[in-house]
């Protein structure tokens, strides 16, 4: 007897876990037979994940933690027993804008410091000549890459609500964006940065593992009702979606991981551009220079596929950092909440695990992140929409 | 006719037919400030121009999250828009998911005033589906006809049949077979080609 299941993605690399469980026959194996529904929008798993036309989603993780605080939308509460990515965004500018900061850059250009300090200096001299403020592309208002934008370029002192545009852009159609001159620079996940290097319209000037060493990007999300009632289907999905994380991580499936996210109802690009994300070694600029990092992507390994509700903490201090939403207690609690390491655990038949002791985030910027004191680590920070 | 009897309505859609149909019955029911937006560059600047109380979109159209940016609180907001939706009217969610539509309105738009929107819109996307199918069976159906033809016309060659004859022989197969005649218009061109 097989269970079925309707699970919604977004046509990223970091949708692997699920595409391989069920692809690679890890779902079927754990009992479970399960449709993938490729989404043309966040808006759309959001709500139908919501109304129930999907049992589970790959989901950012700040929408799944949007979605239980009521934020921007209808309030139903989300719970995320598995992470299917750490990491594995990327800022791509044009080379306009490449040239500009590398024109006013003291220090490593792989030095996020150094590019915002940078580019505080473009912005300012751009002001100066009365050109336009910057535009920067990012996927939703409660996304990953809206708060590591706003984080980094904040670090060197420019505002982002105030001396640039932050506009929302759907991933497929970024590149073209940047290409036409819409935006100038852009922060969004796997394939899309590599494809606007290979387009010679872009330059990846930071993978955010240099902005954040651990950060949760998207989330497995499942109905809060939903797990409480169907608790042994999730933890084979947890089960399924680790088996697969394992398979990805393996070098050796690297190939045929990259083939089946290739086909065109799943990712739909070519698998070689692909298995570079995956494996780290991106192409940065268009004359062919190659950057390698053991942390652009993690799918399962370093203990990624664990939920941390110091993740959701952090990704709650940037709500409320930029003004989405009031500083509340119970509102931290309902965040951390989101993020089910207790499910994983019990899922992959663990001990609870004792969480991380130090910095779970690992910022380029500011103090070591504390869960415990959201307050007095935004108070480190001089720009920002929230006021003590 | 005041803003107050009729609200400004923006549709965001890339099919130029299935917008034409919703905003023909938005017309007909006496809504009359209704805009096409079909070009998604610079939506939100269009949007924030127009300055419309309803903003329909089709949920194929992924430049549904740019909308999700008017909640944000940013200066180029100009007034505060919430989603229609709400807990309270799970059926309308459900129905408007199905018909393939979300409604966004400016707060403060009365819900009894947006609900014969959102019906009508969901009945004419609905509308729209329905023809769609009817147009992809008429063209399958087309081209059926024309496989058909031309199997009769390699039949009355090959075995010096007339038309009628030909169509007799290859319906007699299709039933003594449990198949189609399409199907089997399909084997006989399939089989010509491979005997060329």
């Amino acid at each position: 007897m097989t269970t079925p299941l309707h699970i919604g993605f977004i046509p990223l690399v970091d949708a692997a876990a699920l595409i391989i469980a069920v692809d690679k026959g890890f779902a079927a194996a754990e009992g479970l037979n399960v449709t993938l529904v490729r989404e043309v929008s966040w808006s759309n798993v959001r709500d139908k994940l919501n109304i129930g036309l999907f049992d589970a989603a790959h989901l950012l993780a700040p929408v799944a933690i949007a979605s239980s605080l009521g934020l921007g939308h209808v309030k139903v509460p989300i719970v995320a027993p598995f992470n299917l990515g750490l990491n594995g965004n990327a800022i791509t500018v044009s080379p306009a804008l490449h040239a500009a900061i590398m024109g006013e850059i003291e220090g490593d250009a792989f030095d996020p410091m150094a590019t915002a300090l940078a580019l505080a200096r473009v912005v300012a001299n751009r002001r100066k000549s009365g050109a336009e403020p910057l535009t920067f592309g990012m996927t939703f208002p409660f996304s990953t890459h809206n708060y590591q934008l706003r984080f980094w370029m904040a670090a060197g002192g420019v505002d982002p609500d105030e001396d640039v545009r932050l506009v929302v852009l759907p991933p497929p159609y970024m590149v073209d964006s940047l290409a036409n001159g819409h935006v100038d620079a852009f922060c969004v996940g796997a394939p899309w940065n590599s494809v606007a290097v290979d387009l010679g319209v872009g330059h990846i000037l930071h993978f955010v593992s240099d902005i954040l060493v651990r950060a949760a990007e998207k989330v497995l999300a499942v109905r809060q009702s939903w797990s409480e009632k169907n608790a042994d289907v999730l933890a084979a999905l947890v089960r399924a979606a680790s088996h697969a994380a394992e398979y990805i991580e393996d070098p050796g499936n690297r190939a045929e991981t990259a083939d089946v996210l290739s086909r065109p109802d799943r990712i739909g690009v070519g698998a070689e551009v692909i298995q570079r994300t995956l494996d780290g070694r991106l192409k940065i600029s268009p004359d062919g220079q190659r950057r390698e990092s053991g942390r652009y992507l993690l799918v399962g390994r370093e203990g990624a596929a664990r939920p941390d509700p110091a993740q959701a903490a952090w990704l709650y201090a940037q709500m409320v950092r930029w003004g989405q939403t009031a500083m509340r207690p119970d509102a931290l609690k309902t965040a951390m909440g989101v993020f089910r390491p207790d499910l994983y655990d019990a899922a992959m038949g663990l001990q609870g695990k004792l969480p991380s002791a130090s910095d779970a985030i690992g910022a380029f910027a500011g103090p070591a992140f504390n869960p415990g004191d959201i307050a007095g680590h935004l108070a480190a920070f001089q720009i920002g929409r929230w006021k003590p | 006719m005041s803003a107050e009897s009729s609200p400004k309505i923006v549709i965001v859609d890339e099919s130029p037919i299935r917008a034409a149909i919703l905003e023909e019955g938005l017309r007909e029911a006496g809504f009359t400030g209704v805009v096409h937006i079909s070009e998604m560059q610079s939506l939100l600047a269009r949007i924030y121009a127009l300055d419309p109380d309803v903003i329909l979109i089709d949920l194929e159209n992924p430049s549904r999250d740019v909308l999700e940016q008017m909640f944000q609180v940013s200066r180029a907001v100009r007034r505060p828009i919430a989603m229609f939706v709400d807990q309270s009217d799970a059926a309308s969610i459900q129905a408007s998911v199905d018909a393939g539509v979300s409604a966004y309105i400016v707060d403060g738009l009365k819900k009894e005033r947006i609900k014969p929107i959102l019906d009508l819109c969901i009945s004419r996307f609905n509308a729209f589906s329905k023809l769609q199918d009817e147009l992809d069976r008429t063209k399958s159906a087309l081209e059926e006809r024309k496989v058909i033809d031309r199997a009769k016309g390699i039949l009355m060659k090959v075995k010096g049949l007339t038309e009628d004859e030909a169509y007799v022989l290859m319906r007699s197969t299709a039933m003594r077979e449990k198949k189609k005649i399409g199907e089997i218009a399909q084997s006989i061109l399939t089989a010509s080609e491979l005997l060329k």
